[in-house]
Formats: structure tokens, C-alpha cells, sequence
């Protein structure tokens, strides 16, 4: 029989799991941990600053104007969103797929999710100009009719989808961490911590009763978020591909952006990971090398799969013969941006091809170089997407060009400082690992010490 | 006693008077559990800080009902997201856009479609809280390491089959690590 590699390394027991892991938030971290910290406060605070002036003065301070409506804050919330889509992969589509390496990084990767569709979420809202009346994109009842929102309209779909997205997964994560937090409630020594931690837990009391309903609605979230997350961002292309602009109108947008979003998604948990291995050293138990070299291959396949789609828009440009359309497609490679197709197509089909090497895959400083540079190239091509299509079309007499401003940059630059800052945080106050999950999985591949039949 | 103290003394649960036992492995708390439910005990607890395999077996758990929840809910979603759309674009205040029809209903699938999941799943996890009697306030812990690596039995007294010796002599055989009298 093959031998399979252990998920978890170190010899560990229940309880030195649980001393790991709820012991996190148990403790003051080291220098290390609040100087990463800090850093991401830092960014976040420039996030602040630019997003405040935006709000306080107005859209005029982006780069957005006529003919390019639509500029950083788009691009960005399309990449935040991708970034999140690796988060629901790795808890429900793996989990349905009985991958049993996926338990120690699933809840990393869910609040992942949620933390990305959060930072995503502020991008339109600020986008409109106005956020204080954010509210109207939703169908209430209000006193002008009412007027109801206009459901043929993708940017509606949209609301819809990543509103449902953002509760699904928020509560996705929850569920999955009450035994958990009932785990670090019966640890606590202190009052409040029992408190707090008995609140979070809701009074879990782990019966085998509670745990055959528990598992079954486990299954059924992750059977309810494997089709939804395909749909997010199948809808998030609707929002370009409904349009009729050369570049933008095409059927292969909404498989196009899923491959894309794992494929970023997948990314930033290497990088995510690479980082807390470090940071926090007792994950290197639990995400061992050989989750990084899994999620490795899977950037390496999602990156072929995104080529293939560039290679294919260009095909059916030339084919369909629409001149429009043929312009369009030359220009994005030769025209005035040409190159950040350029970037785009280095950093997303060429550098992942040493994926193909068993060294790359399985080094920490490579990988997570390759990491970057796929999350720069997916988000040049959401740039790519978005600016090329929208500043040359079908009349010449309105072209023009989009410049970014400091402020465009303070707004994308700053949204990494949110959601650094929510992740170390989390890292620190919740359980980072499911304690729950990663128990019955101890003794895969240890065969030395077979414990008994599963 | 100050008044977060008050209350949680008044909101916590009733608890049971009952026997426990306690194990260090969780085969042996499986099988000690199948020979309880064969005894004739009943309303048996098994406490366990992950799911095991075969408990639901050894004491006699029927399989979830919560999938009709989500069915249910899963259709009332869908019936809700198609009547809603068709109602204010083609009922309340009919607008034409785009020179499309009133009830454009190939639009109005993606709302559809995440109004079935959100309800499914929102009704789903209520399901799974209402059903475990969640949220509870400081529920009875019999011991603080069987939410980390031990597992328990507890039967309550005057439970319908209720032996306390022969419950006692059941895990004493099955090699418990602790049997005591406990609240739960």
C-alpha cells in the first residue's frame, strides 16, 4: 500500500492539538507578531486617510473620469472578491471532496474569505461617490412609490451575490469555529475570558447528538457554498460581459473569472501562509509543506486554465470578425497599456510554469515570491479588463485615457493594511486552526501507531 | 456578586442529576456507549470534543432531519426571489428598461438563485441552533477536557431504565478513567 505523508507532524496528541492552538489566544505574542502587526496598521491608516479625503472632497480626486467611469476601486473590489474565492474552495468544494488535507488550513482560508469580501465590499460603496446612501442599492420600501431597484441590472445581481456570499461565509465560518470557542471557554482561568469565549461559543456542550446535526449542516453549507461561490463570480463578469463594449461582451467571462479568482485566491493563502509560518511558528505543525505543495499545484493548474482563456479571447476576436472587437484585443496587447498585458500574462502564465519543479513547490522563499507575483498579475488583469475596454471603443472622437491619482494608490495600497490588520488579529483571538477538524485526521499516515480502526 | 453574575445565574440552564463516566479513548467510549444502549438505558449522552465515527449507531441517533429544513426553506427562497422580482418590476411599478419585458425573467434568475441559498442556509443554521437548545448561558460542564481530549458517558438519574450500579459496572468494565456523579 502507498504510504500517505501525515497532515499533521510532530507526534502530537488530542491535547497538545488543543494546548497549540487555544493556546494562541492564550498568550501574548512575540516582537515579531506586533511588528507585523503594526505594519499593516500602517497601510491600513493610509487606507483611511485616502478613502476620508475621497469621501470628504469626492470622486474627483480618483483617476476616474470620462470615458474610463470605472478605475481603482472596481478592479480592486473584483480582485478582493477573486481573493476570496479560494477561501470557500478549500472549506466546502474540498470538503465535499473528502480532501482530508484541507481541515488544518480551512479556517484560515474561510476567514480569508470573509475578511477579502469585507475589504471588497467598502470598493463599490465608495465607488458610487456617495456611501451614505449605500442603502439605495437595496429593493426596500421606501417613500418615493416605493421605486423598486432594477432587477435586470448586473450591478444588482451583484448586490444580491455579494451580499449573500459575505453571509453565507461569515456564518459558514462561525459554525465552524462554536466548538472551538467552547474548547478555549472550558480552558479559560479568567472571568471574562469565560465569559467572552462562553458568549462566542453559545453554549456548545458537544453531544453526540448536537455533533450528528452539526456535521449534517456542515454538509449542507458546504453544498450551498460550492454553487454560490461559483455564481459570485460568474455574476461579478455579468457586471462587464452584460455590457455591450468590444473586450467585455463575451460568454467565457463568467468560467474566465472563477479560474482567475482560485487562482489569485490560491495565492494569497500561500502567501498568507508563508507569512504566519513564520509569525507563528507552531502552524508549521499543521500547514506542512505538503499543503503548500497541494495548493502550489492547484495554482499552477488555475494559472494554465487562465491562459488558456487569454489565448481564447484572442481567437475569437480574430474569428467572430468583428472589427470592433479585433481592435479592441490589439490594442490591450500594442496600445497605449499594452504594457500591463504584458505584466499580466509574465506574472500569470509564465512565472507559475516553475510550479512544474518539485523545488519550487516545495520552497518557502520561491513560492512565496511566485505568490506575489501572481496576486500583482491578477490584479493587472482585472486593470487590464477593465481600463483597456473602457478607454478606446467605437468611436475615436471619445477616446482617452485614465492616469491614477496618489489617491487611487492610497485606496488600493491601504486596503492590504484592512485586511492584514483583521487577519493577525484573528490569528491571535480566535482559533486559527479547526481544533475539531484536525483531531480526527491526527493519525493519517502515521501507521507506526495506528490508533485503532476508522 | 456583581450583575453579569445575576444574570447568568438566571438565565442557565436546568440541568440533571446523572452519572458520568469519562475516558481517555474514544474507541473504548464507543463501545462502552453501544453496551449502555443495549442494557436498556436511555436518553444516553456521549460528550466528545470532535464528531465520532459510529456513536450515532452505538446509541441509537437517528439520521438529521435538518435537509427538509433546508429543502424547504431552499424552495421558499426560490418561490420568494421569483414572486418578489415579478411583483415590483411588472406589479407595483412596472418601468420599461431597455425596451425588455416587464417580467424579464432570465434577468431575474441570478436573484433567484441567491435568495434559494441564502434562505437555505440561514434556515439551515437556525435549524441546527434551535434543535441543540442553543444559545445556552454557562451550561453544566462535567469536565473541562471533554471539549479537548477525553470523552464521557452520561446517563441521567431516573431516566427511564436507569441502573446506577450497573451503569457504574458497564464503564468500569469498558475502562473508564473516571465515574462520578455528575450535573448535566
Amino acid at each position: 500500500m502507498i504510504r500517505r505523508s501525515p497532515l499533521i507532524l510532530g507526534k502530537k496528541t488530542y491535547e497538545t492539538i488543543t494546548n497549540d492552538i487555544a493556546g494562541l489566544t492564550e498568550k501574548l505574542p512575540d516582537a515579531r507578531y506586533f511588528a507585523g502587526l503594526a505594519g499593516a496598521q500602517g497601510l491600513m491608516i493610509i487606507f483611511l486617510l485616502a478613502q476620508g479625503a475621497i469621501v470628504w472632497w469626492g470622486m474627483g480626486l480618483m483617476g476616474v473620469n470620462h470615458p474610463v467611469g470605472w478605475g481603482t476601486d472596481i478592479i480592486t473590489f473584483v480582485f478582493w472578491i477573486g481573493i476570496g474565492h479560494a477561501g470557500t474552495l478549500i472549506s466546502a468544494v474540498l470538503f465535499l471532496f473528502r480532501q482530508k488535507w484541507r481541515m488544518s488550513i480551512a479556517r484560515s482560508a474561510e476567514a480569508m474569505t470573509v475578511f477579502a469580501v469585507m475589504t471588497a465590499g467598502l470598493f463599490p460603496v465608495l465607488h458610487t461617490g456617495r456611501p451614505w446612501v449605500a442603502y439605495w442599492l437595496l429593493p426596500y420600501p421606501n417613500q418615493r412609490g416605493p421605486l423598486w431597484v432594477n432587477f435586470r441590472s448586473p450591478l444588482v445581481w451583484d448586490v444580491f451575490a455579494v451580499s449573500t456570499y459575505a453571509t453565507v461565509s461569515a456564518v459558514f465560518w462561525y459554525i465552524g469555529m462554536v466548538p472551538d470557542l467552547a474548547t478555549i471557554r472550558d480552558r479559560a482561568q479568567n472571568k471574562w475570558r469565560k465569559r467572552i469565549y462562553g458568549l462566542l461559543s453559545l453554549g456548545w456542550r458537544g453531544t453526540a447528538r448536537n455533533w450528528n446535526h452539526y456535521e449534517m449542516v456542515y454538509m449542507l453549507l458546504a453544498g450551498l457554498s460550492t454553487p454560490l461561490v461559483l455564481s459570485v463570480h460568474s455574476i461579478v463578469s455579468f457586471d462587464f460581459a452584460v455590457a455591450v463594449l468590444p473586450g467585455w461582451h463575451t460568454t467565457i467571462f463568467p468560467p474566465y473569472f472563477v479560474a482567475g479568482a482560485i487562482f489569485s485566491g490560491f495565492a494569497m493563502v500561500v502567501t498568507l501562509m508563508a507569512i504566519i509560518r513564520e509569525l507563528v511558528p507552531v502552524f508549521k505543525d499543521y500547514v506542512t509543506m505538503d499543503h503548500m505543495e497541494n495548493m502550489n499545484k492547484i495554482i499552477m493548474a488555475t494559472g494554465l486554465l487562465v491562459g488558456y482563456a487569454y489565448g481564447s479571447e484572442f481567437f475569437i476576436a480574430w474569428y467572430s470578425g468583428v472589427e470592433y472587437e479585433v481592435f479592441i484585443f490589439k490594442n490591450r496587447a500594442f496600445g497605449p497599456y499594452g504594457w500591463s498585458y504584458w505584466i499580466m500574462v509574465t506574472c500569470n502564465v509564465f512565472i507559475p510554469q516553475l510550479f512544474w519543479f518539485r523545488y519550487f513547490r516545495r520552497n518557502i522563499p520561491w513560492m512565496f515570491v511566485i505568490s506575489i507575483f501572481v496576486n500583482i498579475g491578477m490584479w493587472f488583469e482585472r486593470f487590464v479588463i477593465t481600463i483597456t475596454s473602457l478607454h478606446r471603443d467605437f468611436l475615436p472622437s471619445s477616446w482617452g485615457m485614465w492616469v491614477p491619482t496618489i489617491y487611487d494608490f492610497g485606496a488600493l495600497f491601504g486596503s492590504f493594511g484592512l485586511f492584514f490588520t483583521l487577519f493577525l488579529l484573528y490569528i491571535r483571538v480566535l482559533p486559527a486552526i479547526s481544533i475539531s477538524e484536525v483531531k480526527p485526521v491526527l493519525y493519517v499516515g502515521r501507521e507506526e501507531d495506528q490508533h485503532g480502526h476508522h | 456578586m456583581d450583575i453579569i453574575e445575576k444574570v447568568i445565574a438566571f438565565a442557565r440552564p436546568a440541568s440533571r442529576r446523572g452519572v458520568a463516566g469519562i475516558w481517555d479513548d474514544e474507541h473504548k467510549m464507543v463501545a462502552a456507549a453501544s453496551k449502555v444502549h443495549q442494557a436498556g438505558f436511555t436518553q444516553i449522552e456521549a460528550i466528545s470534543p470532535f464528531p465520532l465515527h459510529g456513536i450515532d449507531d452505538a446509541i441509537g441517533i437517528p439520521r438529521s432531519f435538518i435537509p427538509w429544513v433546508t429543502f424547504v426553506f431552499g424552495l421558499i427562497g426560490f418561490s420568494f426571489g421569483t414572486w418578489f422580482t415579478w411583483w415590483a418590476s411588472a406589479v407595483d411599478w412596472p418601468l420599461i428598461i431597455g425596451g425588455k419585458p416587464m417580467w424579464s425573467l432570465p434577468a431575474f434568475v441570478p436573484i433567484m438563485f441567491e435568495c434559494t441559498i441564502l434562505f437555505a442556509a440561514l434556515a439551515s443554521v437556525g435549524a441546527l441552533i434551535f434543535i441543540c437548545g442553543l444559545p445556552q448561558v454557562d451550561p453544566p460542564v462535567i469536565d473541562p477536557a471533554l471539549s479537548s481530549h477525553k470523552f464521557g458517558i452520561w446517563v441521567p438519574e431516573g431516566s427511564k431504565g436507569f441502573n446506577g450500579p450497573q451503569l457504574e459496572q458497564i464503564f468500569k468494565d469498558h475502562g473508564a478513567v473516571d465515574i462520578k456523579r455528575a450535573e448535566f
